[in-house]
């Protein structure tokens, strides 16, 4: 099978051009630009056409031929009723085709406004989510049978008990090395008992919470969104919502009270945790006993700071589902928005939790302090 | 033409199962250049697991499969790049790329392959997209916001982009409407007049085995229990060809298609 031919001969004045061979996508010799100019070069002397020859030619082949007459049947042309066929179909290709995108001057204007809109957009969608997850808490005390109660179980079971190993992990690292880098520094001032205050104030008010939230959102956060947007890619939302089952109700407000309820246990454990692992290295490198670390710890810290904790939890576990659930049902039927939008999920969650941890800190900076409130 | 001794599709032997479940055993199968073959059985009888094979998605337990008399697992991977370019194949659920509108699901085969530029890419997919009856507009569409039978027509588009000589087609007609199927149908008539490629389609629906097998194979029992023309296969006594074609309906419209 030979590729693509072109031969050019001068005959009674007039130049006549035979082509043969295949003209096809896989045979046609590459770079076809080459072959393009060739062609357009034979097109500009008004030339004789001879396709008889031609074994095969598909749409590759039509439209090359077709772009070098000009988009333009050539005066006289010689071809094969199928080949013609061919042609004839690629002279039906529409002309005005893409809307041709033009460049914005202000380009960055219009990024930029489209993100404080679709800021605004997401929260106004998440008062919606909460107002309406609002009035499903009251229809379930109307009608309390109506409880997803296995939803619910499950959610605590994924969010919360598999969360339990990955948590002590890593509340248990935290407070070995804060406590060993606290210690190094306290021994300067001789000032080594203190390690208690400062261990137990920072990871029970402070860092128990924001680690947690991190890992949550990490963890069941993605989770959640990831399975909603698959639900809505596989149209099993909808499938819901024909059988009469309230997706709020259903899938959302199961997992923003297991989230609720699963994250101030987890707060709690992962703080104790750190304190085992702080109490540990402060064991180790200044030889502080097990037993002043535990008789020490509830009296130079406040047990404000441990409600403090669990209502960071609280508040950190239901915003991280709510964000969770909003991106999901955000979520388009494609595999690209899919991706997308559990990034933000987390990447949103995370943000919000830091944010929301600082107004916090604010609001309670005269609660649970040794010797202020 | 390619070489007329080679066959489209060569199966030799074939046998798979999944766990301890067999699905096919020794199955022979040719298809020749040209041809339009409908395969038949029962549903869970391994006719999509059998496209499968052919088209080198799943590796068979046993035996061979060659298409254009080469291997689609052969060492050489340049033999086996070139020879997936050769066909074209369209799932039972379209299988299109969910994150690309129709434009650039079409476009996608005919950039991989770099040999073409954007302009041309850009004429080849409005004219696909014209052979299978859609309109320039549909071109930004995304795959979410089509309909049953557009899914398949893009779906058709795409696996027709890079020229196929041979066409596998999983279930075309399954889930459209009797008139959107027949128009299906004529679509892949008229072009495989004009194209030319060989086609090996699974289907369920006699109305699109009439309108345009040329031959026919049978699959139940794990094997091809027959394999010919309708009139032939029609011909065999089997209890599965008996019920699968025979009833009163199927006799009719089977008729109508061999005439
Ligand atoms: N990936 C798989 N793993 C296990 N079993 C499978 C797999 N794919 C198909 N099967 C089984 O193989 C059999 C044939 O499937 P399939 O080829 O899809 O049937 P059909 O003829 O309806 O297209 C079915 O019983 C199915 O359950
Ligand atoms: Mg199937």
């Amino acid at each position: 099978m030979a590729s693509a031919v072109i031969e050019s001969s001068k005959r009674e004045g007039r130049l006549h051009v035979t082509l043969s061979g295949d003209w096809t996508l896989a045979r046609l010799p590459t770079p076809i630009a080459t072959l393009e100019d060739r062609l357009q070069e034979l097109t500009a002397n008004d030339a004789v056409w001879d396709l008889s020859a031609i074994s095969r030619i598909d749409s590759v082949g039509a439209i090359l031929l077709w772009r070098a007459w000009g988009r333009r049947w050539p005066g006289s042309l010689e071809a094969l009723a199928s080949h013609r066929s061919a042609l004839e179909r690629a002279a039906t290709i529409p002309m005005d085709r893409r809307s041709s995108q033009r460049k914005e001057r202000f380009a960055w204007v219009y990024v930029l406004g489209g993100l404080i809109l679709a800021a605004g957009k997401n929260m106004r969608d998440i008062v919606a989510l909460i107002g309406q997850l609002l009035l499903d808490t009251g229809h379930l005390f109307a009608h309390p049978g109506e409880f997803p109660w296995r939803e619910f179980s499950a959610n605590l079971f994924k969010s919360g008990a598999q969360a339990l190993p990955v948590t002590a992990l890593v509340g248990f690292l935290i407070g070995v090395v804060l406590s060993f880098l606290s210690s190094l520094q306290l021994k300067t001032f001789g000032a080594d008992i203190y390690i208690v205050n400062l261990l137990g104030i920072s990871i029970i008010r402070e860092l128990g919470p924001v680690i947690v939230a991190v890992l949550v959102a990490g963890r069941s956060g993605s989770a959640m969104t990831a399975q909603i947007g698959v639900m809505r890619v596989t149209q099993e939302l909808d499938a819901l919502a024909t059988m009469g089952i309230s997706r709020s109700l259903r899938l959302i407000f199961p997992k923003v009270l297991a989230l609720s309820l699963a994250m101030p246990l987890l707060v709690v454990w992962c703080a104790a945790a750190g304190i085992i692992g702080g109490m540990v290295s402060a064991n180790l490198e200044m030889g502080l006993s097990y037993g002043y670390f535990i008789d020490a710890l509830p009296k130079v810290v406040p047990v404000a700071n441990v409600w403090i904790g669990i209502g960071k939890g609280f508040f950190f576990g239901m915003l991280i589902a709510l964000i969770a659930c909003h991106f999901g049902l955000k979520v388009r039927p494609n595999t690209e928005s899919l991706s997308a939008k559990t990034t933000t999920a987390v990447v949103t969650a995370i943000t919000v939790v830091i944010i929301v941890d600082a107004i916090f800190a604010l609001l309670t900076r005269n609660v649970g302090m040794p010797g202020g409130g | 033409m390619s070489a007329s001794d080679v066959q489209a599709i060569e199966v030799r032997g074939l046998s798979t199962r999944f766990g301890e479940t067999v699905i096919h055993r020794d199955v022979d199968l040719d298809v020749e250049v040209g041809q339009m073959l409908g395969l038949v059985g029962g549903s869970g009888s391994g006719k999509t697991t059998l496209l499968r094979a052919i088209v080198g998605l799943l590796v068979p337990n046993k035996g061979s499969v060659k298409l254009f008399g080469e291997s689609v697992f052969d060492a050489d991977p340049t033999i086996r790049r070139n020879l997936r370019r050769r066909f074209g194949m369209l799932f039972q659920q379209g299988a299109l790329f969910s994150a690309l509108s129709v434009y650039d699901n079409i476009a996608f085969p005919l950039r991989e392959l770099r040999v073409l530029d954007e302009d041309m890419i850009s004429e080849l997919v409005y004219l696909k997209l014209g052979m299978v009856e859609l309109e320039p507009r549909h071109a930004q569409l995304m795959p979410a916001e089509l309909s049953g039978g557009m899914i398949k027509r893009v779906a058709l588009a795409r696996a027709l982009s890079l020229e196929p000589e041979l066409l596998v087609l999983d279930e075309p007609t399954a889930g459209l409407d009797p008139d959107l199927a027949d128009n299906f149908v004529k679509l892949i008539r008229m072009l495989q007049k004009e194209l030319g490629f060989t086609v090996v389609m699974v289907t369920h629906d006699l109305e699109t085995l009439a309108g345009l097998a040329t031959r026919v194979a049978v699959l139940a029992e794990q094997r091809i229990i027959a394999c010919g023309t309708p009139a032939e296969v029609l011909a065999v006594d089997h209890p599965f060809i008996r019920n699968f074609f025979c009833s009163e309906h199927a006799g009719a419209v089977m008729q109508k298609g061999i005439v």
